[in-house]
């Protein structure tokens, strides 16, 4: 029996052995959609049609006699800044719903379904990624299924919402400075950021092209890594993804974390950090041992981010400023504006300091396995809050939610956030490994589920 | 620059050089955008880096 809890794992082992059909599935999965999705505005568009069609076939090829690939029948969504086949890829923009629709999907989505997963839409998304509240001014505000008054976090918002509020257990998100990260956290799911360059960008909207990654959402960290592994391997078709083999990272999962050397990051990530963050990243720490704090010069990496960010989303954007300011959302037009004055020194000198950095910080790994950091400063705000505190400054939600996140994506370091839950709304714990080690950080994330420290909580829905 | 006057000639002036309009009203989110953007900036400038130092993006003919 499939249950919107069922993880996608079980889904694939219940389709594979015939238990369930790939479309009793996807049926059971549209209809929470349905249900749903009027209250948490997760998907921006339903494929219900490419789905039913897609779940037939699966279930044709079993009766077959056909061996169905690991993610048999697993439905899943995408951030809607992935084209998908018949799909105007939006990228949360009311100026990119004009274009025409995708010719087809992008790599990711194809993996995924080669593995048997089961697309069944589109996902809503803060403004052509530069958000970290999941509100859209043109789409309307993704809502967290833990209080639906309560932000999901960005840009991956309705990824974020979709898998806390079980209507798919996987999603694809993107994160340049923490928007898979940022709704992880806030919406009390796992999600990887994998090494930069690790899986393909091809066929998504870019946003800051050397800071862009892709990665999943889901309620566990076996779920994560069967589809990070069904989604790796070389793309000729993005210049930046890597030539590396696929390096399968679930079938070491269940390996013990105990040997491994996991450190805490101190100075940036633990002066003036709010309560309940420090909170779950110290119940972490408990549960795995970790005591020693290292201190990677975190605070200027994250300016460094901030301002190359600005700069090279401008640019991106800058002949669209151009022509259609107006049709932008304020929020994000006005920092657009703002970027494209940079001075090009300032964006220089944040990319030596990027390198400098790096080196540093993968000396670092010489020492240690793991690094454990606060993903968030505190739980989800309210919808509409524009300012919070840390560190006793008020600061703008929605530049600041990835305060933690940024520092890391910005030397392309593989982390996962695991979900942990201290109070009504959870909160997550980055787990950072050195490049390539995605493996390292979903072990020590299932040896915590193992232990009961984290657990991706259920919403009363 | 520190002054609300000075932000709004650099705003005039640098929207003119890009051939960017900007509307009388976006003024003060720009500016607190920029003046963010600064003091970051002016963060990183402060860290002393040699003249040969290399950037992270490597370009490979």
């Amino acid at each position: 029996m499939i249950e919107p809890e069922t993880s996608a794992l079980d889904i694939a082992r219940a389709v594979a052995s015939g238990e369930t059909s790939a479309v009793a599935v996807v049926e059971a999965t549209l209809a929470r959609i349905a249900t749903l999705n009027p209250l948490l505005n997760a998907f921006t568009a339903v494929t219900a049609a490419r789905a039913r069609k897609r779940a037939a076939a699966l279930d044709a090829r079993r009766a077959a006699g056909d061996r169905l690939g690991p993610l048999a029948g697993v439905p899943f969504a995408v951030k809607n800044l992935f084209d998908v086949a018949g799909l105007s890829t939006r990228a949360g923009s009311r100026i990119n719903r004009e274009r025409p629709p995708a010719e087809k999907d992008a790599p990711l989505i194809a993996r995924l379904e080669a593995a048997g997963a089961v697309l069944v839409g589109a996902l809503n998304m803060g403004e052509y990624a530069y958000d970290f509240t999941g509100e859209n001014v043109h789409d309307g505000p993704s809502r967290n299924p833990h209080d639906t008054t309560r932000m999901t976090g960005g840009s991956s918002g309705g990824s974020g919402a979709a898998v806390a509020g079980r209507l798919v257990p996987l999603a694809l998100g993107s994160d340049t400075n923490g928007s898979i990260r940022v709704p992880s956290s806030l919406c009390g799911i796992f999600g990887l950021k994998p090494t930069y360059g690790r899986l393909s960008r091809a066929g998504s909207f870019p946003f800051v092209t050397s800071l862009d990654h892709l990665g999943p959402l889901a309620r566990s960290a076996a779920d994560l890594a069967a589809a990070y592994d069904a989604m790796q391997g070389p793309d000729p078709a993005d210049p930046v993804c890597a030539q590396r083999p696929v390096e399968s990272t679930l079938p070491l999962i269940e390996r013990k974390a105990e040997r491994l050397r996991i450190a805490i990051a101190g100075g940036y990530f633990r002066a003036g950090v709010p309560v309940e963050a420090a909170a779950a990243v110290a119940k972490v720490a408990a549960a795995l041992g970790a005591a020693r704090e290292i201190d990677p010069e975190a605070e200027r990496a994250r300016a460094a981010a901030y301002v190359i960010t600005a700069a090279e989303g401008a640019a991106l954007h800058l002949d669209r400023l151009r022509r259609r300011a107006a049709d932008y959302d304020p929020a994000v037009r006005d920092r657009l504006i703002a970027g494209a004055m940079i001075p090009a020194a300032m964006v220089a000198n944040a990319q030596k300091f990027r390198r400098w950095y790096r080196d540093r910080v993968l000396a670092l790994f010489d020492e240690v396995d793991a690094i454990l950091a606060p993903a968030t400063p505190c739980t989800a705000p309210s919808l509409g809050q524009e300012t919070f505190v840390v560190n006793g400054l008020a600061m703008p939600v929605r530049a600041n939610l990835g305060i933690y996140t940024q520092p890391l994506s910005f030397i392309g370091l593989p982390v996962v956030v695991v979900p942990v839950v201290l109070s009504a709304l959870p909160i997550g714990v980055q787990i950072v490994a050195a490049p390539w080690r995605e493996d390292i950080a979903l072990r020590i994330a299932r040896a915590l589920e193992a232990a009961g420290a984290v657990a991706a909580p259920r919403p009363a829905m | 620059m520190t002054s609300e006057d000075e932000w709004n000639e650099f705003i005039a002036a640098s929207a003119r050089a890009l051939a960017l309009t900007v509307e009388p009203a976006w003024y003060p989110a720009v500016r607190t955008n920029l003046a963010t953007i600064w003091k970051l900036a002016g963060l990183v400038a402060q860290f002393e880096l040699p003249d040969d130092a290399e950037p992270a993006p490597v370009f490979r003919a």
